[in-house]
């Protein structure tokens, strides 16, 4: 331990406005930068990056939890009464992950608009509200579901299978909420006179809503399967 | 020597890495909702302070009771009038007490003062970032976490008190509601709301720990680089990102049991004060399995940070790094990884398959390996070496010592046959609070004695500190240790009054540790003085009065409001460079160009 290691090769700062080596650059960084868009083209270390990875970390960790308590839940239980799932929750499914789609396009035209100088940003404008506007849709499809099952009187505190049907759908709602807030911070970014959207906040927001997708997946087929 | 898994690369700290702010100039933004990491970690600190001293006075006032139990305790009537009827606490209301005792000492105490508070003032200086990644979440976090203190606190002052089901809220007592006793109603719910909400705080807090850990590493400040303490700080926040986000969820189903009428741990057919419960099928275990697989996790997260702390402390002291630097991180990892698989052991008596408790136990052994390396590398290194003797050294020595005594009784817990008989008795209280409690809390005296000049820019005095060291070590020994006979008399815990013909023998015992518990209680308040006076009236503190190497004493005390004031260091060296011959004398510091001599 007490061997000195070297100094490591520091670079000169200006490297750090070349680009790409260091930090959570990538794509968007293409020589010189104007000003405008320097915001956009920093490529200092992002901690939103790894702080949206630890974040979903959690999240994981909290359906774990929800999902290990459903199983116990069943292995102890005599008042297990299967439900029919509201048909609309696979519309919403569907609307999700169309959702999922217009973001990635979003995030393209986003990268398209800042390389090229005389870009329009009505294109990734557009794409980022329809993302926007479908996880509403997403919600206010899922309030339609749990009404659905309120008309066949089946509420939180029915059976089991509801309590658990009502608690998953909210808590993933709850986050889809969440990843609505985040889609609302970018669209207010973007529109700025002076760019001040990063891409990493651009690429954070897209992960967080394409692992919702991901999650609605999983929790579906949890539903599905033992609900 | 090879670098971790960053392969050398180092985070380039530059304008764009945090959000920048400037100093502010309000008092309300400077010190009530401010973003600078050193004021958060300051204001975890105070709220620890509080809730400590809150806890300690519960303390005292169940140990008073427990051994004159019809004795009045004057005011304690303008407490809880139906708790406490002309200052004769009811065994109910012993119950409450000794529930927001546990729950005050373990969150708000054991989790916020050696993570939360010095995590957050040290750890970002000491990779030579200039604050956390998210300043604002941290901001967050504090008062996130304050709201949750002042919610918990308010269950004293609802019409029946707080709850009376423990600080582990075992369910089905703490779901059914006010049934099943006073301070089963509103008082178990808000217990449930805040640690839901201290949940929330902790998860923000972890993800700003682990993001400002990876991404925000000054120059060549390599992931080896990192003093012991950062990567304690680090790995706690590990375990508590997962720990908590069980716990959270755990938390909401219990308020949906209490409050929406649903049976997520309440049986069917319960009948409880007469009265059968409306529920259906639930599991009572599922909570201890929730619970337990936060709340094992959570006893590391309250101990590793203190050992990080009390090994940066004993390497300085020694003047010599420890046997292996490496090998004790791998050891907290080790143990962070096996936290997660042993939560069962809490659980052997629970009416858990016998075979799944055979499988917890065996996990629970292994851990013990790590420590004890981890023990044996602390006395190796301290053997022969010449250890400068301050207040922040003896309570280093004093966490190992309190961490093997505390640790040894739990060869005998982990083992379910021996358990079988020493559950829920005094044994098992004197091993946790030996072992967490104490041992945590001397990591943090440790490192109050240790980093106060450099928070405040006054030392402490050292004379004060070392009587407040002798006073707490032989009290706290004197306190806990005869708990562990009382265990083996078979002394049930949770008990409000010693009647039985086989307890009442015990009384004198008893009564030894309530004395020993209000003298060790007192000489806390010379701490206290030491901690006030010297923040107004100490010798104003050099920048680096211990010589120590880690980056945090290359800047003034206490440090400017940037850290580095804009530049950022470079780190040549291994964080423990001592015992060499340097221009500075027997240490290189680790942002210091120069090599060090043989």
């Amino acid at each position: 331990m007490m061997t000195t290691i070297p100094p490591p090769e520091i670079e000169p700062t200006e490297s750090l406005l070349d680009g790409g080596k260091s930090g959570g650059g990538g794509l968007l960084h293409l020589g010189p930068v104007d000003v405008k868009r320097k915001a956009v083209d920093d490529p200092s270390p992002e901690p939103v990056r790894t702080g949206i990875w630890v974040g979903l970390a959690a999240i994981t960790m909290s359906f774990a939890a929800f999902t290990s308590a459903l199983v116990v839940r069943q292995s102890t239980a005599n008042d297990w009464r299967h439900l029919t799932i509201p048909p609309i929750v696979f519309l919403n499914t569907g609307v999700l992950l169309v959702s999922s789609v217009t973001l990635e396009v979003a995030r393209r035209r986003v990268a398209r608009y800042v390389r090229s100088k005389d870009g329009k940003r009505a294109a990734p404008l557009l794409w980022l509200s329809a993302t926007l506007l479908l996880g509403l849709i997403f919600v206010g499809g899922q309030y339609a579901g749990w009404l659905q099952l309120r008309a066949q009187g089946l509420y939180l505190a029915t059976n089991p299978n509801s309590s658990f049907f009502y608690v998953l759908t909210a808590m993933h709602a709850l986050h889809v909420l969440g990843g609505l807030i985040g889609l609302a911070r970018v669209i207010y970014k973007l529109r700025e006179p002076v760019l001040s959207l990063r891409r990493s906040t651009m690429d954070a927001t897209s992960y967080y809503w394409h692992f919702m997708g991901i999650l609605w997946l999983y929790l579906l087929l949890v539903v599905w399967m033992k609900l | 020597m090879p670098t971790f898994s960053r392969g050398g690369l180092m985070s380039d700290v530059s304008a764009g890495a945090v959000e920048q702010h400037a100093p502010p100039q309000s008092f309300v933004r400077k010190h009530v909702f401010s973003v600078d990491h050193k004021v958060i970690g300051k204001q975890y600190y105070a709220l620890a302070l509080v809730a400590v001293f809150v806890g300690m006075a519960l303390s005292w006032l169940m140990r008073i009771h427990l051994v004159w139990p019809n004795a009045p305790i004057p005011g304690l009537q303008l407490l809880s009038k139906i708790g406490a009827p002309g200052g004769v606490m009811t065994p109910e209301y012993y119950l409450s007490l000794l529930t927001m005792h546990g729950t005050l000492m373990v969150f708000f105490v054991l989790t916020n003062a050696p993570f939360a508070a010095f995590g957050n003032y040290f750890l970002p200086i000491q990779i030579g970032a200039e604050d956390m990644a998210f300043p604002r979440f941290n901001m967050m976090s504090f008062w996130i976490t304050f709201v949750a203190f002042c919610i918990l606190v308010a269950a004293f002052f609802v019409p029946d008190g707080p709850p009376i089901s423990g600080w582990t809220a075992y369910a089905p007592l703490s779901a059914v509601g006010s049934d099943a006793g006073p301070g089963e109603g509103l008082g178990q719910t808000l217990w449930g709301l805040s640690i839901f909400v201290f949940c929330i705080a902790s998860l923000l807090g972890s993800l700003n720990f682990i993001a400002t850990t990876l991404d925000l590493r000054t120059k060549g400040m390599t992931l080896a680089r990192m003093p012991i303490c950062t990567w304690a700080w680090f790995i706690t926040s590990c375990i508590a990102l997962l720990a908590f986000a069980v716990l959270l969820p755990a938390c909401l189903l219990l308020i949906l049991d209490r409050v929406a009428g649903t049976s997520f741990f309440i049986p069917a057919g319960l009948v409880v004060s007469d009265r059968l419960q409306p529920h259906s099928g639930g599991s009572p275990l599922l909570w201890q399995h929730l619970f337990w697989f936060f709340g094992h996790p959570e006893v590391y997260i309250a101990i590793l940070p203190a050992m990080g702390i009390i090994s940066h402390i004993l390497i300085n002291s020694m003047r010599r790094p420890l046997l292996s630097h490496r090998v004790i991180i791998y050891c907290m990892m080790g143990i962070g990884f096996l936290s997660y698989m042993v939560w069962g052991h809490h659980m052997f008596v629970s009416g858990m398959n016998p075979f799944s408790s055979l499988l917890f136990s065996f996990p629970t052994l292994m851990i013990t390996i790590p420590a004890t390396i981890m023990t044996l590398i602390w006395l190796g290194s301290l053997y022969g070496s010449r250890l400068r003797i301050t207040a922040a050294s003896l309570f280093a020595l004093g966490f190992i010592s309190m961490f093997v005594s505390g640790g040894v009784s739990g060869f005998f817990l982990a083992q379910p046959s021996i358990d079988i008989y020493l559950h829920a008795t005094y044994f098992v209280v004197g091993h946790f609070h030996m072992v967490m409690g104490v041992a945590a809390i001397f990591g943090v005296f440790a490192g109050t004695y240790f980093w106060f000049p450099k928070m405040t820019g006054r030392m402490m005095s050292d004379s004060l500190g070392k009587l407040h060291f002798w006073l707490t070590f032989v009290g706290t020994y004197s306190i806990f240790m005869p708990f562990h006979y009382l265990g083996l008399a078979g002394n049930v815990r949770r008990y409000s009054a010693f009647v039985d013909d086989f307890l009442v023998p015990l009384i004198p015992v008893h009564r030894f540790i309530t004395f020993a518990a209000l003298l060790t209680g007192a000489a806390q308040l010379i701490f206290f003085y030491n901690l006030i006076h010297s923040r107004f009236r100490g010798e104003p503190a050099p920048p680096n009065p211990w010589e120590c190497t880690s980056l945090e004493w290359t800047m003034p005390s206490p440090p400017p409001f940037d850290n580095f004031g804009g530049n950022h260091p470079v780190v040549y060296h291994d964080p423990y460079q001592y015992g060499v011959k340097s221009s500075t004398g027997d240490y290189l510091m680790q942002d210091s160009p120069e090599q060090a001599g043989a």
